[in-house]
């Protein structure tokens, strides 16, 4: 017993936490998450061989029936399955977050003295690390099947930043199905039910004058494709501007919706 | 500095559930406070309000000599918590456990992996510090979670129902381990069903009943106040048995309880003994066995509360949570 029997007489107390050390702690929480991966395969194969998996269905198995050619639907769809592809990441706020809440570990670090936004962002945190390997491992498998950035590498950048910003206007959605939701099954049956009807009719994988009018109405203001658009304009060319600023509204007013929501529904749970 | 718990009048409401109607204690620095009841009672909701968990709706307590909810942050410095709720993170090795809560009060990463190291060598997980938890048996579990709160090296330390669900061998290693955390200067709250574990532990007990206290003192002074004894008799011939009920039960004015070859029976009047003896002579019964004891913890309970305390484990926790 040499650890056990030690109680400190704590020199001073100190009566709240630092930004600084909030900031820290949420660096450690994120990696709590980024090692959760490390221990289960199943959440690294769900966002490294699905994405995989959806390039090669679309390019293979769709892409010579709707653009007459893999090559050139390569280049249509890959804009738009990184874009899906971000918005089921973010489920993993939720699902991460839910299971905290039912297991007890949330009890656990909320009476430790850590800022009381730290769990929060460092899960946050750790979704973009998640999104920035998710889209990096697409570009590359798009590349080895003949994707080509026709930008620069600014094109690049742009298009990575807009998709990380999107994600964290994104991720308050999940924070609150997280807190709403029984248990992390539900966050992702939530994922399913909301995000596949939402990402699939929008110009993601399709061109949107191939669906009748009054779905047009809607996917024309779908920020999925928007986001799709600015992220092709970015990656292979073609308008920007617009679609660009249409993606940072939507994100602006997701978050500005969804994160005081989920804050005020977070609080009155825990 | 008053070290310790204070609780003053503590009152909590959960919709038209009122889990603590007005609870005041105090746990001495130093010592085992035993804070007991059947499921239900209140107790974890008087844990979580102490870890500032949750905030009274009026009332108020202090921890080390903080308010848990005005200088709360402080609070959280001087407290290890370990309970059915607070919990490690499944997913994550022993070691990996350790090693997060100290990153996450602040510790350099060589002194959190040293004390990591050291607390699973305390609590024999050594070898089993480089698997997952949801790998880890009943027994290793609670282990570990109790080594999760002392990484910090709490003064003040929460454990409730810290034995729920353990085989009897665990448990009693349990115990050996909350005893050397006393030894060592720390203050424990524990919480429990089990009065035997009560008794065996702690210094001063405080029984809750539907959110209020119902009895307070050591567990001697609450066997005393019950005030009865019981007398038991064991015949050394099983022949006998049904003579020596009618004698009990004659002399004491009760049915008294068989058990095997056991016969028990509440006196209220120490002349009885003496008697029984007597009339058990006359008439040539052999005993094995004649006995006068104080009441159990279990009886005391059932004497407070007016039903038994395991007759209540099904009813669920009202936890302060749950499926919202």
């Amino acid at each position: 017993m040499t650890a056990i029997p030690a109680t400190t007489t704590p020199s001073a107390l100190s009566p709240r936490v630092s930004p600084a050390e909030g900031v820290r702690q949420t660096l450690t929480l994120a990696w709590r998450t980024i090692v959760q991966v490390r221990h289960n395969p199943w959440e690294l194969g769900d966002f490294s061989i699905q994405p995989i998996m959806f390039v090669l269905l679309f390019t293979y198995v769709f892409g010579g029936a709707i653009a007459g050619s893999t090559g050139e639907y390569l280049t249509f769809a890959l804009p738009g399955i990184i874009v899906m592809n971000m918005l089921f990441v973010t489920m993993y706020v939720g699902t991460g977050l839910n299971t905290d809440l039912t297991k007890g570990v949330f009890d656990r670090l909320r009476s430790l003295p850590i800022a009381r936004w730290a769990p929060l962002a460092g899960r946050i945190m750790a979704d973009q690390v998640k999104q920035a390997w998710s889209i990096a491992l697409l570009l590359t498998v798009g590349a080895i099947l003949g994707f080509r950035i026709g930008t620069s590498v600014m094109g690049l950048i742009g298009a990575v930043a807009l998709l990380l910003t999107f994600a964290l206007a994104f991720s308050w959605v999940s924070v609150l199905v997280g807190v709403i939701a029984k248990d992390p099954e539900h966050v992702q049956i939530f994922g399913f039910t909301a995000l596949f009807p939402v990402t699939f009719v929008s110009n993601a994988f399709v061109e949107t004058e191939t669906m009748p009018g009054w779905l047009q109405a809607w996917v024309k203001i779908n920020p999925v494709t928007k986001l799709s658009d600015a992220t092709r304009g970015l990656l292979v060319g073609g308008p920007v501007a617009e679609p660009l600023m249409a993606s940072l509204m939507w994100a602006l007013v997701i978050a500005g919706v969804f994160a005081p929501l989920a804050v005020w529904v977070f609080k009155r749970r825990v | 500095m008053t070290a310790g718990i204070q609780a003053e009048g503590l009152v909590k409401r959960f919709g038209d559930t009122t889990a603590l109607n007005g609870v005041d204690f105090v746990a001495r620095p130093g010592t085992v406070f035993g804070l007991l009841g059947p499921n239900g009672a209140g107790k974890t909701t008087a844990v979580r309000i102490l870890a500032t968990l949750l905030q009274p709706d009026s009332g108020r307590a202090t921890v080390g000599g903080y308010d848990v909810v005005h200088a709360a942050h402080r609070v959280r410095q001087l407290i290890g918590l370990t309970g059915q709720y607070a919990s490690v993170d499944e997913t994550l090795t022993g070691a990996e456990n350790l090693l997060l809560i100290g990153r996450l009060l602040g510790m350099p990463r060589a002194d959190a992996k040293r004390r990591a190291r050291d607390l699973l060598a305390d609590f024999q997980l050594e070898a089993a510090g480089d698997r997952a938890a949801k790998t880890y048996s009943g027994g290793m579990r609670r282990r570990l979670d109790l080594a999760a709160s002392l990484v910090g090296r709490p003064q003040i330390l929460y454990l409730d129902e810290p034995t729920t669900g353990l085989d009897p061998r665990a448990r009693t290693e349990l115990w050996a381990l909350i005893r050397g955390l006393v030894a060592g200067g720390a203050t424990v709250l524990l919480t429990t069903q089990y009065l035997d574990e009560a008794d065996q532990l702690a210094d001063d007990i405080v029984v809750i009943d539907h959110g209020r206290v119902i009895a307070t003192g050591t567990p001697a002074e609450l066997k005393a106040k019950t005030g009865a004894q019981n007398l038991a008799v064991r015949p050394v011939d099983a022949e006998d048995l049904s003579l020596v009920i009618s004698v009990v039960g004659d002399l004491t004015q009760t049915a008294p309880e068989v058990s095997g070859q056991l016969v028990t029976a509440p006196i209220a009047d120490p002349a009885v003994v003496p008697a029984v003896v007597r009339r058990l002579d006359d008439a040539g019964v052999l005993l094995a066995g004649l006995e006068l004891r104080g009441a159990s913890l279990n009886e005391v309970f059932l004497s407070l509360t007016g039903h038994p305390a395991e007759e209540l484990e099904d009813e669920s926790e009202e936890a302060g949570r749950g499926s919202r």
